[in-house]
């Protein structure tokens, strides 16, 4: 298996991302708009791949380091008018904060246990936003969180209003290449590998003297940090936060994302979230019950394609193959 | 404030909406529980059996019974019974199929149900809140030593003890109950013994999904019925679940109580963060003992 195929040296963060940083000039400002949400979407459900298919772990509270994220990241550049790029980190750096603190308790548990109280630390987190009208505006959130300036952008040739959204995006798509990338990285070093080790058997992970539950924190931390990011960038481009971007739903929202592109590729949470919100823009055009329609996709993948969009593309790419070479 | 706990019946007060909160959830969660306990599923679809348990009662009393006390227990009977087939349908045609993949799925698809659910009550009763009178009869309330029990109320606490008395009985002296009992443990073993066990999760299922329709039903009179409260009870029910001890009967009776008090006395202390207080015990009791209070680990 050490033998690479040819697809393993193509350089996708770069080509996709290349290919992403088009979106602005060729097509209208709507699919700028999704796109951008696909750039903060895709850091949010590979953090939490992290976790889901790298580790083996199943979080439901996954929007709490996200949320936390956005209100760090908002609320420094909003009140103390930090700069974007500090802010930017120091969400993330809160996400990791948070998840260390309630990782510690959560990696002691394993299976259902472990799903509910990583749950019940979103809600904490939840209800702390809900609350404390002091600091994060409470129920109506804090909508006065300012776009970064980005002048060093002003020469793209995008007319009029379309131009502050275009600049936004090229600057979310490269910190969300940059964010991907970092992840590649974490997750084909031995950390990584380590990481798989503890999924596929965590009983011998710990035989062969990995200290397991340090790892499953490690990577607890790490998956907040990126989830903290992600939020930071979804905050500015709202122009506000919110309570809800804690919400334990909005972290099912991710589960979705990751399970329809597949856990088991590194790409299939950022596959999952450029296809849901796609079709997501496609049927809301249509019909408001675009939970229904979700719920009836996640229905279909389970029974048909539990492997998500990558999982029964490769599985076909196989068979193929399998079928060429007889 | 502190002066406000010498007052005996303020704290009364405290302890009958406490009460009356806690046998509520009891009524809820007790389905959540037995689903867990036996089939090994955390059902996140209880809130969404809840919530068409409310709708459809709703619907009989407002355009066919009217509310009187007869034409309201008639519909919370009916619609409980009309849960409890969904219940039997979901599980005959999709759950039975989830019971061998990983829990991260079943999650999910219990998950999916409460998109589709929430889309379909949305679909059929529209995003307006609708509530449902008191039948005449239980309108009224009496008084001891100045607090106020309506008989609503009374009649709550009293189904959820009956209840809790009820699922004893079945567990612990009915030929059923014992193999229910048996199923908790092992499943392959029973099978192996001849009992059929699809059959008996089944039933399980819809008897659990009953519930869920009759604490709906019942809720009607007392909350108004709005999308969302699905999402909003199904955390509830958790806290009481897993405070008590998923799979355990006493424990949920154990935790919906504890619940029930915290937050109406917590109400009194910390006005503004009686919210965290329900999600902190969730999590303490994860810490020290993820099993609950009274329930057993499970290997």
């Amino acid at each position: 298996m050490n033998q690479q195929s040819w697809t393993d040296r193509i350089p996708w963060t770069l080509v996709i991302t290349l290919a992403a940083a088009m979106v602005p000039f060729v097509t209208s400002r709507y699919y700028v708009d999704l796109a951008t949400y696909i750039a903060i979407f895709a850091i949010f459900a590979t953090s939490l791949n992290l976790l889901l298919g790298t580790t083996g772990l199943v979080p439901f509270g996954h929007a709490a380091y996200f949320g936390i994220g956005s209100y760090v990241c908002g609320l420094l550049m909003g009140e103390l008018k930090v700069p974007f790029l500090l802010a930017f980190v120091l969400g993330g750096v809160g996400g990791a904060i948070f998840a260390a603190l309630f990782g510690f308790f959560c990696v002691r548990l394993t299976r259902v246990y472990f799903s509910m109280l990583t749950l019940a630390c979103a809600q904490i987190v939840w209800a702390i936003c809900f609350k404390w009208n002091e600091v994060t505006g409470g129920e109506q959130g804090y909508p006065r969180v300012p776009m970064p300036d980005m002048a060093f952008l002003d020469w793209l040739p995008v007319s009029g209003r379309g131009l502050i959204t275009a600049k936004f995006y090229l600057v979310a798509l490269v910190l969300a290449a940059v964010c991907i990338a970092a992840m590649r990285r974490i997750t084909k070093s031995p950390f990584g590998r380590i990481l798989n080790t503890i999924r596929d058997n965590a009983e011998r992970a710990q035989f062969i003297g990995i200290d397991v539950r340090r790892y499953q924190l490690f990577a607890f931390i790490i998956a907040g940090g990126f989830a903290g990011l992600a939020g930071g960038l979804f905050g500015i481009y709202k122009r506000g936060v919110f309570p809800d971007y804690a919400y334990w739903t909005k972290g099912a929202e991710v589960l979705i994302m990751s399970i329809l592109g597949g856990i088991n590729h590194f790409w299939g949470p950022t596959v999952g979230s450029a296809v849901l919100i796609l079709l997501n823009g496609v049927v809301v055009s249509y019909t408001e019950y675009w939970p229904f329609v979700l719920g009836s996709i996640l229905l279909f993948l389970l029974f048909a394609f539990p492997g998500g969009l990558l999982g029964g593309i490769e599985a076909l790419y196989r068979r193929l193959r399998g079928q060429a070479n007889a | 404030m502190l002066l406000a706990f010498l007052d005996p019946t303020l704290l009364l007060g405290q302890f009958r909406s406490g009460l009356t909160t806690a046998m509520f959830l009891f009524l809820i969660a007790s389905g959540l529980s037995l689903i867990f306990g036996v089939l090994k599923i955390i059902n996140f679809a209880h809130g969404s059996l809840y919530m068409l348990g409310a709708y459809i009662a709703w619907h009989i009393v407002h355009y066919l019974v009217g509310n009187s006390l007869l034409g309201f227990g008639a519909a919370v009977i009916v619609a409980a019974s009309a849960v409890g087939l969904i219940g039997l349908a979901i599980e005959r045609l999709l759950l039975r199929h989830m019971y061998k993949v990983e829990e991260l799925y079943q999650l999910l698809f219990t998950y999916a149900l409460v998109l589709i659910f929430g889309d379909v009550c949305k679909f059929i009763w529209g995003t307006q809140p609708v509530s449902v009178q008191r039948p005449t009869l239980l309108a009224g309330y009496f008084e001891v030593a100045g607090v106020r029990m309506p008989f609503y109320d009374l009649m709550i606490v009293v189904i959820g003890f009956g209840i809790a008395y009820g699922f004893w009985l079945m567990l612990n002296r009915t030929s059923w109950g014992r193999i229910i009992r048996a199923a908790a443990l092992d499943r392959e073993m029973l099978g192996a013994l001849g009992t059929n066990v699809s059959w008996l999760y089944t039933g399980m299922f819809t008897l659990a999904a009953f519930l869920a329709g009759l604490s709906g039903a019942l809720v009607t009179p007392i909350k108004g019925i709005v999308p969302g409260m699905d999402i909003e009870i199904i955390l509830d029910a958790f806290i009481v679940v897993v405070i008590g001890g998923l799979g355990s009967l006493w424990g949920t009776l154990l935790g919906s109580l504890i619940y029930g008090m915290v937050v109406s006395f917590g109400i009194l202390l910390f006005p503004r963060f009686s919210i965290f207080a329900a999600f902190i015990m969730m999590a303490a009791v994860l810490i020290v003992r993820p099993w609950g209070l009274l329930g057993r680990p499970v290997k």
